[in-house]
């Protein structure tokens, strides 16, 4: 969560006082109660503090108007995360009968000011429903664009997958998850996309029939970057509660295998096979001498699979410091179940 | 001292996410390197925990705030929240004048109907009704705690309930984790929880956890520290723990703390001081919770961990604690996590879940912190503290009310990571820096301090 850090003056047109716009004549504003000895009191500045006094005399007489629209228009620019504005901003939209592709727009002006909001995008999504299918490509379009600055805005993508369920618009989504892992493969967001895309796309038929070609492609990504997390748990993810098969899928081993080869960010890779060892997996010799020649020469002997479980702890505790509580719990889980 | 040189640029070729990771590393990297090659005494001073500037820049806060706070205009209680539990957790008073004018305005508050809001006239919002709450109980007495009106408030949590079993934030606001959790925890500390509020809430929660093991805020997004508390804590209170895959969450939640000795909130993300508590209070929950039980081998094998040193530096009683421990544990043997029944309070719900939040402070945690507690609190201490005052997500930052909370909760954790009864003070060695760093304890499932908690379970008993 970032600090508040607004736009103060700059930027910001000239203000002109509510008191002096006809529109607004007739209106008595109506000072916040915040008691005799207020406690965390903002100095407001006198432009916030004008617009929530008229805005809580409309609110407070639900004047469902124009002039109450603009006003809650006003008032999400001096704080976009007043939540009762947006809802007082609702309850005038249906009442006036709102142009729903517009009010989008009044989002997107909001969203280049600020895009990590829970209000603005709640506020979305409920008027996209308004529009129903018809704005899903304007939606995704929309996304996009907030991608380009922040491909991991967490509010951006739970719209995104919103507009997917809600409205449509899957035929394009894989290609888009691909698109970005090419551009940043460390993308977790991307990768958390792919996986909804292949296990809720409705024209792709679900985590079975993707699984096999999602392997290879979660195995490529390990291979060019071991070190990298995401396609690892990926890789996990589409087996999910199908342990027979992850414990059978023999590119799985071999991916372990190469990258304990290579004797460098093998990390994932024994985490991996601790993983599938704690399943009943039997390793051959040659993963048996991977793990083996990793270890340092204090470490004793490896035997029998639940001596390797132990070992990979072993090796794990001494290779990843931070973690070495966990190894050593997970030691005591192996040694345990076995 | 010189100010360090600015980095050399990123390497080339790499992604975005490498390159800006690359940057904290450097950042972090030389603010540990020019630590090591302090003087002792200098080191023991970066360590410190900067009380007094602590108290002031909170106390000041608490009084009044700067123009740029009107972005906050709608999360008062927060600030109040942030502020009221960081004095607390640095064990310092507010005064009494102080203390009325908070209850006053947090009143203000108070939806007519039920609920708090932002502020004075607001609607009344999830979030800020535990704010509100849990400040008004960290400041304690029956004024504080009597001005909370629980029957609306019940009413309140009530019109907010889902047919899918979550909860909205506000009348007609977003249904999340961070709903269920809000509403939860507040019914749990006003002892208003029933059958009616905890229905189905297992169902969601469960269907947030994602194929990474850590748990989002809605079905199919991306698994994320602080709905990851949320959710678990969700789960405790209402007695379904149990129903997470465990074992992947603890794994997940473990992979979160990177080499800035920090936490992150998710997979390839930027360290960041506010997941101390998040991610490091999830651990501390999930070890409190031992899904596992205790293994007949486990306990001997715990002496050979690194462990060994406290295990032999622990006196007679603690042992005899951990013994008498064995027995309150056995039902975690047969792998059923129930909760043991009874405390001082006479729920007046029908529900099991009653019990739940008291009795989980009962449980004790076994052997070290599933992370790394001394690891951790280098990076809130040297990272994430400004020696004048406050806490900032990261070196670059500034530094807010938010983080200055939630630093010091994760440094609390950490703390009484390895304290086998809530309230036992820590082994010396378990609080990095001068021992008068060590801070209150808390109650980790509502992040209240523990004594105010207690004091509240008590006064909302009958
Ligand atoms: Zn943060």
């Amino acid at each position: 969560m970032a600090s508040s850090s607004s736009s103060e003056g700059e930027g910001r047109r000239a203000w002109v006082p509510l008191a002096s716009r006809p529109e607004f004549a007739g209106v008595t504003p109506l000072p916040q109660d915040d008691g005799p000895s207020p406690v965390v009191a903002i100095a407001y500045r006198d432009d916030f503090r004008e617009t929530m006094d008229y805005f809580r005399s409309l609110y407070s007489s639900r004047e469902l108007s124009p002039r109450s629209l603009l006003l809650t228009s006003l008032a999400i620019s001096v704080n976009p995360a007043n939540y009762t504005v947006w809802h007082f901003r609702r309850q005038v939209l249906e009442a006036l009968g709102a142009d729903w592709t517009e009010e989008l727009g009044f989002t997107e002006g909001v969203a280049k000011r600020n895009a990590k909001n829970y209000q603005l995008w709640h506020h979305r999504r409920w008027v996209a429903e308004k529009l129903g299918p018809d704005a899903a490509s304007r939606e995704l379009e929309f996304t996009r664009k907030i991608f380009c600055l922040d491909a991991k805005n967490y509010h951006a993508w739970s719209h995104r997958q919103w507009v997917l369920q809600a409205l449509g618009g899957w035929e394009d989504e894989l290609d888009y998850c691909a698109q970005l892992l090419e551009e940043d493969v460390f993308n977790n967001s991307a990768w958390n996309q792919r996986y909804f895309v292949i296990t809720k796309s409705p024209s792709l038929g679900g985590l079975n029939a993707m699984r096999d070609s999602e392997v290879d492609y979660a195995i490529e990504a390990i291979h060019a970057n071991p070190e990298n997390e995401s396609p690892w748990r990926y890789l996990r993810g589409l087996y999910n509660d199908e342990n027979e098969a992850w414990l059978n899928d023999s590119r799985v081993h071999s991916a372990c295998l190469r990258v304990l080869k290579a004797k460098r960010n093998f990390k994932f890779a024994l985490s991996t096979l601790l993983d599938l060892l704690g399943l009943g997996f039997k390793p051959n010799q040659e993963i048996k001498d991977a793990i083996t020649s990793l270890r340092t020469s204090d470490l004793g002997e490896a035997g029998s699979d639940s001596d390797l479980a132990n070992s990979i702890c072993s090796i794990l505790g001494l290779e990843d410091p931070m973690r070495a509580n966990y190894w050593t719990w997970r030691k005591q889980q192996a040694s345990s179940s076995s | 001292m010189e100010p360090p040189p600015p980095p050399p640029p990123p390497p080339s070729g790499t992604t975005v996410t490498q390159r800006d990771q690359w940057r904290v590393e450097q950042e972090v990297g030389r603010i540990y390197s020019f630590f090591a090659q302090l003087p002792p005494a200098a080191q023991s001073f970066a360590l410190e925990v900067q009380r007094d500037n602590h108290i002031e820049y909170l106390t000041r806060g608490l009084r009044g705030l700067a123009p740029s706070f009107g972005s906050l205009d709608a999360s008062r209680p927060w600030i109040c929240y942030w502020i009221i539990h960081s004095l607390a957790l640095l064990g310092e008073p507010i005064d009494a004048e102080l203390e009325d004018s908070v209850i006053d305005f947090l009143s203000r508050c108070q939806d007519p109907s039920g609920g708090y809001g932002g502020g004075p006239g607001q609607l009344p919002h999830l979030a800020t009704t535990y704010a509100a709450v849990n400040s008004l109980i960290t400041l304690g007495g029956s004024r504080s705690l009597s001005s909370i009106n629980r029957d609306k408030v019940h009413n309140f949590l009530r019109q907010m309930k889902q047919p899918s079993g979550g909860f909205r934030m506000h009348d007609g606001g977003e249904i999340d984790v961070r709903a269920c959790y809000t509403a939860i925890s507040v019914a749990s500390t006003l002892n208003i929880l029933d059958d009616e509020l905890a229905e189905k809430v297992g169902d969601f929660i469960l269907s947030c956890q994602t194929y990474e093991g850590g748990i989002a805020g809605e079905p199919g997004s991306e698994a994320h520290g602080g709905y990851t508390f949320c959710g678990l804590a969700t789960m405790i209170l209402i007695n379904e723990a149990d129903r997470l895959d465990l074992s992947r969450l603890i794994d997940w939640v473990v992979f979160r703390q990177g080499v800035e000795c920090g936490f992150q909130g998710r997979v390839n993300k930027l360290v960041d001081g506010c997941y101390s508590f998040w991610q490091g209070g999830a651990c501390a929950l999930l070890q409190k919770l031992h899904p596992f039980g205790l293994s007949e081998g486990g306990e001997d094998e715990s002496t050979d961990s690194i462990d060994s040193s406290l295990y032999a530096a622990s006196n007679v009683s603690e042992q005899e604690e951990q013994e008498n421990n064995l027995e309150s544990a056995s039902p975690q043997v047969d792998g059923t996590c129930q909760f043991k029944q009874g405390g001082p309070q006479s729920a007046s719900c029908s529900i099991n879940t009653g019990n739940a939040s008291y009795n989980f402070l009962e449980r004790r945690a076994e052997g070290g912190s599933l992370f790394n507690s001394s690891a951790l609190q280098q990076y809130i201490l040297l990272c994430s503290q400004l020696p004048e005052g406050g806490f900032r997500d990261k070196p670059g930052k500034f530094r807010d009310l938010y983080h200055t909370c939630y630093c010091l909760s994760g440094l609390t954790v950490c703390q009484y990571g390895r304290s086998k009864h809530a309230d036992s003070p820590p082994l010396p060695w378990d609080v990095v820096g001068p021992y008068s760093n060590l801070l209150e304890p808390i109650h980790p499932l509502h992040n209240v301090v523990l004594s105010k908690y207690q004091e509240a379970n008590e006064f909302f008993a009958g």
